[in-house]
């Protein structure tokens, strides 16, 4: 790999906490190696920040392998960055050039309130979990796992959807800050499954519900979702949760 | 005189399970929901024995640093779970789970915890699937299996390159069920900063809001740890950014024994470090080795000349390149234990065979060339896409046309809280699950054992053994934490520990010292240690203590989100852990598993072993700020299995 080194000019979202304004700040930063990852590039602002005395930027990371869901950040105006198919933390400065201006800016969704600069509240999502993300069943006493077959089509599309990293990527890309893609991606998992079907419809229904009171809008098809899914979780998910929720409702 | 009681139960090895639950004092519903649990960590081990203690009707509080449960690290375990289900009919049993266990920890392990692993591994996957975890699946609608290091069977369940995130979302949707039945409280963003000790026994904890920087105490009648391991200890790791290793250290300082530390796992197969300002280390499944195999050039002269860019890898013909595992293996080839294959990654380069153009020029290759010709590139797409595409987010190089450059990373720690067969520490009514004790892996864990363990204490051995503990305490009502000194006097400590740290006002950030930290270890208490080293590396310890606490530089307030602060706080114990860990180092004067003693090694460069003289977990007792730690030993007796000298030779 060809290592090289860019100037940039980085314009970060500051915000000291939920009821404070916030502004954008520019920092200039030299010597990047375009082999570093996106959040190596912000380690080192932050580091040159504190040798100021200076309060670092604060964000959202944790395993920095795109898996956990933590990162977030909207860059140049896309959630978690130019590339496509991964997040923010696998996002590699060779996608940017020398003398360009990046701008980075925290999910903006009513539901997400701002903590710090670039993180936010993500308690909403947990809330839906709670709300009906799982198949009831208490540890032990369950059979063997090779007593119900499942066939092998309906297992790899359950786990299409189970690679939903909880980040929040579609909610902030949504005109409408809808959350139709992170419900449809669980309850479409557990609906393919037998060990999810039997409670399909009361899962779908009761996830609506929370996130409907949870302040998060409607789908209205638009697919820009699925385009910013680091996971690449397909619209067709929506398409199934709402067949659960019409069965649902068909059922009272 | 030993202090330990490692309490393992009468009886032959099959039945020391059995007999224990048979015996066991049990909690009457109504009793249970009269008795609190604390659970600090939310990942395989905490989320699944919160989700379970929960079910069962105690009342538990569950604490986690990440925004969400779902966030913990045994997430990002790519390639899979063991079980002794013996479904491909290759001839697996349970005995053989556990006899490959110990084995692959170099008879460090402790017979009877590891045989109840290996019992109750079944009931994981049983578990899981019932969860909804979309496993791994053959055309006829059954579950698939592959191979993993150290094993001749396929024992491996798997979800694609994924199975820790499906695993731990099984035990967050479980865990979410509680939460939102209000059985289980949980606390995100929150810190624990110490653990609350009253009359001798565990009764709760001291925490720290991330976000406000509030202080608190909460009481439970129990506490578990699940928190995982220590290796960001050397800074670069696999492990995420905010893994550490100081609830443990706080349960230390408390009087917990902490067992083995000098035991981590170094992984053989993680991408290359790029530059100094690497903050992480990315590793590439295990799984990989099941069809990948590891090379580096037979000429060191064509080694030289692909570091310099000269010579493409594919350009050298088969009969130039080692395949160094296959040749010094025959039997087990390029899945040997991990142990072994980062060792032999390490002896090759040190050689001059390396072939990676950064500084250290550590590298050797991955190479599918031979498992596409074999199989076809969508075969190993539907194996490994994920991985595949990652590695070339990262490296941008394409795996399919080029070998992947791998070197051995920091992974896990096989040591930590010392525990009995119950799960207790030494400290009565705090015990420890999951990576962060000590008990299962010996001196070297196997792939895919991780979840298995940590999944087996969480569902299936805590929540028999912690009521053996709780059934005494029915009788102690809840304490009221504003009114007991004991949480007072641990709230002020905390307190003035990070006034103390605040007050520092130096000129080296945290990020400095723990990169200096990490090289130290890395040098000197990594993948080959000596006498001369460690001793070296406890003097240089020493001094990076004293320069951190003269002269980090922590800015912004207390009472609010302060990054910089959570850093100081564990960077501060990862200090004194790496501390100890070249100190049971240099005790332990043999080699085994991943812990290399350059001189205990035999004629053909394998680790040593001396069973007469360190047969034993090695267990720390603190025993103050500037005092040396006291070794206590408990002995191992194998009794079910006959303690040979490994072998990947031949089988």
């Amino acid at each position: 790999m060809a290592s090289k080194t860019i100037n940039i000019k980085v314009k970060v979202w500051r915000q000291k906490d939920s009821n404070t304004k916030g502004n954008f700040e520019t920092y200039e930063l030299s010597d990047i190696s375009t082999d570093s990852s996106f959040l190596e590039m912000m380690d080192v602002m932050n580091e040159n920040l504190v040798e100021e005395g200076k309060d670092p930027v604060a964000f959202d990371h944790d395993c920095r392998e795109g898996i956990c869901g933590m990162c977030s950040l909207f860059i140049n105006g896309h959630a978690h960055g130019p590339d496509t198919l991964i997040t923010t933390c696998q996002l590699h400065m060779r996608k940017f050039t020398d003398g360009q201006t990046i701008t980075i800016e925290p999910w903006r969704v009513g539901s997400f309130p701002v903590i710090k600069d670039l993180m936010v509240d993500r308690t909403a999502y947990e809330q839906i979990m709670q709300s009906g993300g799982f198949v009831s069943i208490n540890t032990g006493g369950v059979p063997d796992a090779n007593a119900i077959p499942i066939p092998k089509e309906d297992s790899d599309e359950a786990m299409d959807a189970a690679s939903c990293i909880g980040c929040g990527a579609c909610v902030a890309t949504c005109k409408n800050s809808s959350a139709m893609l992170f419900v449809a991606a669980k309850v479409s998992q557990l609906a393919l499954l037998p060990q999810g079907k039997i409670e399909g419809a009361k899962r779908a229904k009761n996830m609506i519900a929370k996130m409907d009171e949870l302040g998060f809008g409607n789908c209205s098809n638009t697919g820009a979702c699925e385009m910013e899914c680091p996971k690449g979780i397909s619209l067709a998910h929506i398409a199934r949760l709402n067949r659960e929720f019409l069965v649902a409702n068909v059922k009272g | 005189m030993t202090k330990l009681n490692s309490k393992i139960p009468e009886g032959l090895i099959k039945d020391k399970w059995a007999n224990y639950k048979a015996h066991q004092n049990l909690v009457n519903p109504a009793n249970k929901r009269k008795l609190d649990v604390i659970i600090v960590g939310t990942g395989l081990a905490g989320g699944a024995a919160a989700a379970s203690l929960a079910e069962l009707g105690f009342k538990v509080k569950n604490f986690c640093y990440q925004d969400s449960p779902r966030r913990a690290h045994s997430i990002a375990a790519q390639g899979g779970i063991n079980a002794a289900k013996n479904y491909p009919n290759d001839g697996d049993t349970v005995y053989r789970l556990f006899y490959d266990t110990i084995k692959g920890g170099d008879y460090r392990a402790r017979e009877a915890n590891v045989y109840r692993l290996a019992e109750v591994s079944n009931d994981i996957i049983d578990q899981a699937t019932a969860q909804g975890v979309p496993f791994a699946r053959e055309y006829g609608g059954l579950l698939d299996n592959r191979s993993f290091g150290g094993a001749l069977v396929s024992r491996t369940f798997y979800a694609r390159g994924q199975t820790g995130q499906q695993l731990l979302l099984g035990a967050y949707s479980a865990l979410s069920r509680q939460i939102g039945l209000g059985n289980v409280e949980m606390y995100n963003r929150t810190e624990l900063m110490d653990i609350v000790i009253v009359d001798g026994r565990a009764r709760g904890i001291v925490t720290r809001n991330l976000i406000t920087g509030k202080i608190e105490s909460h009481f439970a009648h129990a506490v578990v740890l699940g928190t995982g391991g220590y290796v960001n200890t050397y800074f670069l790791s696999t492990n995420a950014m905010g893994s550490n290793g100081s609830a443990s250290w706080k349960a230390y300082k408390k009087g917990a024994f902490f067992a083995n530390p000098s035991f981590v796992q170094i992984h053989p197969t993680a991408i290359p470090q790029h530059g100094d300002f690497q903050s992480k280390l990315t590793l590439m499944s295990e799984s990989l080795r099941n069809d990948g195999r590891i090379w580096v050039p037979a000429k060191i002269e064509d080694a030289k000349a692909i570091r310099e860019g000269k010579l493409h890898p594919n350009d050298i013909t088969d009969e130039n390149r080692d395949f160094y595992l296959e040749r010094r293996y025959p039997a087990f080839g390029n899945l040997v234990p991990r142990d072994v294959a980062a060792r032999a990654a390490k002896e090759r380069t040190d050689a001059g065979f390396g072939i990676e153009s950064n500084p250290t020029g550590e590298g050797v290759y991955l190479d599918f060339k031979y498992a596409i010709e074999r199989l076809g590139k969508d075969v190993i797409e539907a194996r490994y896409g994920n991985l595949f595409q990652m590695y070339e987010k990262i490296t941008d190089e394409n795996p399919y046309e080029n070998p992947m450059k791998i070197f051995p990373a920091l992974h896990y720690a096989m040591g930590g809280t010392w525990v009995d067969y119950e799960l207790q520490t030494t400290i009565p009514g705090l015990f420890s699950i999951g990576e962060a004790n000590f008990s299962d892996h010996g001196a070297n864990r196997l792939g895919a054992s991780a979840l298995m363990q940590g999944l087996a204490d969480g569902y299936f051995v805590l929540p028999y053994t912690i009521q053996n503990y709780l059934a005494y305490e029915i009788n102690n009502p809840r304490l009221d934490p504003k009114e007991h000194k004991e949480f007072q006097d641990a709230e002020n400590d905390v307190k003035s520990h990070i006034d103390k740290l605040m007050n520092i006002k130096g000129n080296t950030t945290v990020d400095t010292i723990h990169k200096k930290l990490g090289k130290v270890m890395w040098n000197k208490v990594g993948m080959a240690r000596s006498e001369k080293g460690l001793k070296e590396a406890i003097t240089e310890i020493q001094q990076i203590k004293k320069d951190f606490w003269s002269d980090v530089k922590i800015p912004g307030e207390v009472n609010t989100l302060n990054v910089e602060l959570e850093k100081a706080n564990r960077v501060a114990d990862f200090i004194e852990i790496g501390e100890l860990m070249a100190r049971d180092a240099l005790d332990r004067n043999e080699s085994c598993g991943g812990h290399f003693r350059l001189e205990h090694i035999t004629e053909d460069g394998e680790a040593l072993r001396r069973d007469d003289k360190y047969m034993y977990v090695s267990a720390w007792e603190y025993k103050g700020e500037n005092t040396e730690p006291e070794l206590h030993k408990e002995e191992l007796k194998y009794e079910a299995i006959e303690v040979k000298t490994r072998n990947y030779k031949t089988a």
